[in-house]
C-alpha cells in the first residue's frame, strides 16, 4: 500500500531523511517511532505530499504524489500533529467542508458525517462552533474527518499528544475498529510505547533520519533481548537527549526574514 | 467546482458570524466621511471645488472596499497559525481551485461592504448625480475588490508571521490608500507624485467610482475598466501560482 525507496530530504547541510526504504501492506496498523527530531514528521510530510523529497521514491496506493498528486492524495487521509480544523465553523460544517473538498458524493456524505460524529461521540455537538471544543474533542473530531472519505491509508502524526489516558484508549478503539471495518491502512508515529505496543502490527524505529529497525513488537524484542518494547526502542536509540531540529517552516521563516532585511 | 463553492462559502461564513465586527470595520471609513468630509468640507469649498462630502465619498467607498479585500487575503495567515491551511493544501482538488473559492469569497464580502458604506454615505448627505449611478458603481467595487482580494491573496501566501503582516500594511497598503486620489484630486500634483498616483492601482478604481457616482472622470471609464480588468487577471494569476507553491 505504501512503497517508500531511498527516501532523501536534507535542509541546507541537515539531512533530516536520509535514504529511508520501507513498505507497509494494505489494512497494516504501521507505527513510525523515534526520538525528537528524527525525522518522522518530515517523512510524513513528503509522504502526504507537503514536502518535496531532495530524492527517492514514494507510492501510495500505486500512485507517485508528485506525479499523481490528486489521485494520491483522494487515497489518503491525514490527521496532523497540530489541529487543522476550522475554528470558526461547527463540527458539521467541518466535516461537510472536507466531504466536499474530498469529492464524497452528496448522499454518502450526509449518511457517513452522521455515523462517524456518533462513533466518535460528537453527534450531539455537531452545530457548536469547533473553537468551544475541548482538545480531547477536537482530535477526535479531525480523526472523524480523516475518516469521511474512506481512504485507503490514514496518516495519524501523534495523535494522541497532549491527551489524557481515557482518550488516548478511547480514540485507538476507534482506529482499530475503522482499521478492521474498512481495511483502512494506517500509518501512525506516536511517542507513547506502550500504545505502538497495543496498537501497531509492525513497527518502524527511526533515528538521525535512518530506519534503525523494523518489525514486530516482538520481533524488535527479540532482537534486542529486552522484554518490553520501550527497552527496545532505548537499546535501539540510545538514552542521550535530543534537541529538536528546526521544523521546515521554522527553517522557511528564518529564510524569510533574511531575505526581507536583504 | 464544489471547492471553490464551499471556500466561498467558508469566507462569507465567517463574514456573517462576525457581526461585531462588521460594525468596527465600518467605524473607520466613516470617521473619514464624517471627520475629513465636515472638516475639510469649508476649505474644499472656498478652493472653488464645490462639495467636499461629494468629492471624497466614493474614495472612502474605495477604501472600504480595499481594506476589507486585501485583510481577507491575509487571513491565510491566520489559516497558517492555527493549522486548517493544511486541511486544504492536501485536499485532492486543484489549488487553483482553493484559492480562486477563497479570494472570490473575500472580494464577495469587499462588496458586501462597501455597499453598506456606500449607504452610510447616502445617509451623511452624499448625494449620486443620477441615481441609477448606484448600482452602475457596483462594477467598480467589485473589480476594486477583486483585483485586491488577489493582491492579499499574493501576500497571504508568502509571508509568515505577523510582522511580515505589519510591514506590508505600513508600506503597501496604507501607500495605496493615500496615493489613490481618495482624499485629494489628483489633479496639478508635483511631477514624481503624480506619476506615483498614477501607477497606483486603487487611483483607477477610485476615479472610475468617482466618475459614475459624481460624473467627475480623470482617467475615463474604459481606461480604468481596462487597467483594473487587467491588473485582476495578472494578480490571480500570481496568487494561484504562489499559492500551489506552498510547501509546510
Amino acid at each position: 500500500m505504501i512503497r517508500v525507496e531511498n527516501l532523501t530530504k536534507t535542509f541546507g547541510s541537515l539531512k533530516a531523511v536520509d535514504d529511508i526504504t520501507f513498505q507497509v501492506d494494505g489494512g497494516e496498523i504501521f507505527a513510525f517511532l523515534g526520538p525528537n527530531g528524527a525525522g518522522k514528521t518530515t517523512t510524513i510530510k513528503m509522504l502526504t505530499t507537503l514536502l518535496r523529497p531532495t530524492g527517492g521514491r514514494i507510492l501510495l496506493d500505486g500512485f507517485d504524489p508528485w506525479v499523481k498528486q490528486r489521485e494520491a492524495r483522494q487515497r489518503f487521509g491525514i490527521v496532523f500533529q497540530d489541529p487543522s480544523l476550522d475554528g470558526e465553523q461547527t463540527a458539521y460544517e467541518n466535516m461537510e467542508l472536507h466531504g466536499i473538498l474530498y469529492h464524497v458524493p452528496r448522499k454518502v456524505r450526509g449518511e457517513r458525517i452522521e455515523a462517524l460524529l456518533k462513533q466518535f461521540e460528537l453527534w450531539e455537538r455537531r452545530g457548536d462552533t469547533v473553537k468551544t471544543f475541548s482538545g480531547g474533542m477536537k482530535r477526535r473530531l479531525e480523526i472523524a474527518r480523516g475518516f469521511l472519505h474512506t481512504p485507503k491509508i490514514l496518516f495519524l502524526d501523534e495523535p494522541t499528544l497532549g491527551l489524557d489516558p481515557q482518550s488516548r484508549n478511547q480514540l485507538w478503539s476507534h482506529v482499530k475498529t475503522l482499521n478492521a471495518a474498512e481495511k483502512t491502512t494506517v500509518f501512525l508515529t506516536t511517542h507513547y510505547m506502550d500504545e505502538a505496543d497495543r496498537v501497531a502490527h509492525r513497527i518502524a524505529i527511526m533515528d538521525h533520519g535512518k530506519i534503525v529497525a523494523i518489525g514486530t513488537s516482538a520481533e524488535l524484542r527479540e532482537r534486542t533481548q529486552t522484554d518490553s518494547l520501550e527497552g527496545a526502542f532505548l537499546a535501539l536509540t540510545g538514552t542521550s537527549l535530543r534537541d529538536e531540529a528546526a521544523s521546515s517552516t521554522d527553517q522557511m521563516r528564518r529564510f524569510a526574514q533574511m531575505w526581507q532585511r536583504r | 467546482m464544489g471547492a471553490i463553492y464551499i471556500m466561498w462559502l467558508r469566507e462569507l461564513k465567517r463574514y456573517v458570524r462576525s457581526r461585531a465586527q462588521i460594525l468596527v470595520s465600518l467605524g473607520q471609513p466613516a470617521l473619514y466621511l464624517v471627520a475629513l468630509g465636515y472638516g475639510f468640507g469649508p476649505v474644499f469649498a472656498k478652493a472653488g471645488m464645490g462639495k467636499y462630502l461629494q468629492f471624497i465619498a466614493p474614495g472612502v467607498v474605495g477604501m472600504t472596499v480595499l481594506f476589507t479585500s486585501v485583510f481577507s487575503g491575509m487571513a491565510m495567515l491566520w489559516d497558517r497559525q492555527f493549522g486548517f491551511l493544511r486541511e486544504t493544501l492536501v485536499a485532492p482538488v486543484p489549488r487553483i481551485h482553493i484559492m480562486l473559492g477563497r479570494t472570490l469569497g473575500g472580494a464577495t464580502v469587499a462588496i458586501i461592504q462597501g455597499v453598506l458604506i456606500l449607504v452610510v454615505c447616502l445617509i451623511a448627505g452624499f448625494r449620486p448625480h443620477v441615481w441609477a449611478a448606484v448600482p452602475a458603481s457596483f462594477i467598480f467595487v467589485a473589480m476594486i475588490a477583486i483585483v485586491f482580494a488577489a493582491l492579499g491573496a499574493s501576500i497571504g501566501s508568502v509571508i509568515q508571521d505577523m510582522q511580515g503582516f505589519q510591514f506590508l500594511m505600513n508600506f503597501l497598503v496604507m501607500p495605496i490608500f493615500f496615493l489613490s486620489g481618495a482624499l485629494y484630486p489628483l489633479k496639478n500634483l508635483p511631477m514624481v507624485l503624480s506619476w506615483i498616483t498614477h501607477g497606483d492601482p486603487l487611483s483607477y478604481g477610485v476615479d472610475g467610482l468617482r466618475g459614475v457616482l459624481v460624473g467627475s472622470w480623470q482617467f475615463g471609464f474604459s481606461l480604468d475598466l481596462a487597467v483594473l480588468a487587467g491588473l485582476a487577471a495578472v494578480l490571480l494569476g500570481v496568487s494561484a501560482r504562489l499559492f500551489s507553491r506552498i510547501q509546510l
